[in-house]
């Protein structure tokens, strides 16, 4: 488990894919996707049901096979080659009553220790560490299937911030969260982009946040049919030509004024 | 007070009943082990089905003559466990209905070739095990296992843990998690054909789930629950075994019994602690 979360915003490191292509069955459901994406940004994903978002996402993890180049270069150009990547899902497999604590999932992530011995107080600390760069701290000795959704977010954040990665990757949490609560995980992304310059990817359905909050939009229908910032994207005729009848709004900027909230709607995010 | 005495002291002028206490001390902690993650990666069923086909495994070993069918078992299990993975990764159908089709025809094509000369009464012992019949030369075999089953454990628990909270996290961490789940379905194979003769196909998934749900009642976390699900195995086998002596049960099906009232009282603790 490396600290090396204090590197100096640059600009200047990016990813790339260039020409990615999906093929299932013989189908491609995803064609020729060329993106740059540089450290700091946040790029969100946006596109109607069955566009193969959640597709991108599984090229881009490796879990299914894809044609194309997926490259990482640093701003000194010393090191080249694969992203190092961190994935938040949309919610955790774990049952309500599986007995695995938020360190023993840490732990098993990050150490070589066996998560079944008793961990060292070393450990504990380094696990509190990575847990406070998503406010998760307190929450190192509950259980995860008994998290709620809000919670659940922070500590997959902070696991996927755990080395800290090139491009971290995250569906927008759909359940188990209201509004007050998306606000405060786009108002947390905002300030980790900025302290961390990582690049962040992002799977969005709310498009006023995406206004409000990314660098860029990317349209995906099986194609990439736009990328450039929200607004220009929101305007353009594509955008209205896939969504009809759609106005994009900026969100309400008051919302996330509190960012350490408190609350636990919703224990629904399992399901 | 004759009971009383079997129970505490009567036993121990049997040889096969020392025997028996040594095998179970050595396999009730190696089921309460590899039975955490049995729970944890939902694969209790597939346990379950895998004890249920061994009778086909034996039936092979039996047909082509092994002295001890052993080997075959063996070799079964593990190209069950690899095709019933491969089944799963594709995905296709609902696990739960492959496995119980899987289960179901292992079971009746072991009865069908075990049965084809007159009697399958000489192989019912197979269905509830004999801890009983265990001989001196078995113990090394469990001790084997239990070590081998701890060094993976020592190897491999974090990915697999890993894998069972969140799939997505662990391959995005490198983790191969197909990989993972079909090398420990593979040790599973292996223990439960080299143990089935003395657990019973019928016994198995009892001996595998029963303390791992009964220390999930109680856990507060991973460590919790390795100490509490192995020593609740520990304690109902060994109690089972003796009372099965003193009543003159079956051995097996008495620690089932055992492993079941445990259960039942730690989900009696949880419910007073949760009030």
């Amino acid at each position: 488990m490396k600290n090396d979360s204090l590197r100096t915003p640059c600009g200047a490191c990016c990813t790339q894919f260039k020409h990615l292509t999906v093929s299932l069955e013989g189908l491609d459901v995803l064609e020729d996707v060329s993106m740059h994406l540089h450290c700091g940004e946040m790029t969100a994903i946006i596109g109607p049901n069955g566009a193969g978002k959640t597709t991108l996402f599984k090229a881009l993890l490796r879990q299914i096979p894809y044609r194309g180049e997926i490259t990482f270069s640093d701003a000194e150009g010393t090191r080249v080659g694969k992203p190092r990547i961190g994935y938040v899902p949309q919610y955790l497999a774990a049952e309500r009553l599986a007995p695995a604590t938020v360190l023993d999932f840490f732990r098993a992530a990050l150490s070589r220790a066996p998560a079944f011995l008793p961990p060292r107080r070393r450990e504990r600390e380094m696990i509190l560490e990575a847990l406070s760069r998503a406010g998760a701290e307190q929450l190192i000795d509950r259980r995860v299937g008994a998290l709620s959704g809000g919670e659940t977010q922070r500590v997959l954040l902070a696991l996927a911030l755990t080395p800290m990665p090139d491009l971290l990757m995250l569906d927008e949490p759909v359940s188990g969260m209201d509004a007050e609560g998306l606000a405060a995980f786009y108002h947390r992304l905002d300030m980790l982009r900025s302290e961390y310059d990582i690049s962040i990817l992002l799977i969005s359905h709310d498009f006023s946040f995406v206004r409000r909050y990314a660098d860029k939009a990317a349209l995906i229908d099986r194609r990439l049919l736009a990328f450039g910032p929200p607004a220009e994207v929101f305007a353009g005729e594509t955008f209205r030509a896939v969504f009809p009848g759609v106005a994009v709004e900026d969100a309400a900027p008051d919302h996330h004024s509190h960012v350490d909230h408190h609350h636990h709607h919703g224990e629904g995010a399992g399901a | 007070m004759t009971f009383l005495s079997d129970l505490l002291w009567g036993w121990t002028e049997y040889g096969f009943m020392r025997t028996a206490l040594c095998a179970v001390l050595l396999i009730a902690p190696l089921y309460g082990l590899l039975g955490t993650m049995a729970v944890d990666g939902r694969m209790a069923f597939f346990s379950d089905s895998l004890g249920h086909s061994a009778i086909t495994g034996i039936a092979l070993g039996v047909m082509l003559g092994l002295q001890t069918p052993a080997w075959a078992m063996v070799l079964y299990g593990l190209c069950y466990a690899l095709l019933l993975c491969y089944v799963k990764g594709r995905g296709a159908a609902s696990t739960d209905t492959t496995i119980g089709v899987f289960s179901s025809t292992g079971l009746a094509l072991g009865v069908v070739l075990l049965s084809r000369n007159g009697g399958f009464a000489k192989y019912s012992g197979y269905l509830i095990g004999d801890l009983l019949a265990i001989e001196p030369g078995d113990i090394a075999t469990a001790a084997v296992l239990l070590a081998v089953s701890l060094a993976f454990w020592l190897l491999f628990y974090n990915k697999m843990l890993l894998n069972s909270i969140s799939g997505p996290v662990a391959s995005s961490r490198g983790v191969r998690t197909h990989l993972m789940e079909t090398a420990f379905a593979c040790l599973l194979a292996v223990v439960v054909m080299l143990s089935i003769r003395w657990v019973g196909t019928l016994m198995l998934n009892a001996m595998l789930v029963l303390p791992a749900a009964a220390a999930r009642n109680l856990a507060r976390n991973v460590r919790h629950y390795h100490l509490l699900s192995m020593l609740l195995a520990l304690v109902c086998s060994v109690l089972g075994l003796l009372l099965s002596f003193a009543w003159g049960t079956a051995s097996g099906a008495t620690i089932v019994l055992m492993l079941a009232a445990g259960y039942a009282v730690t989900l009696l603790v949880r419910s007073r602690s949760a009030q």
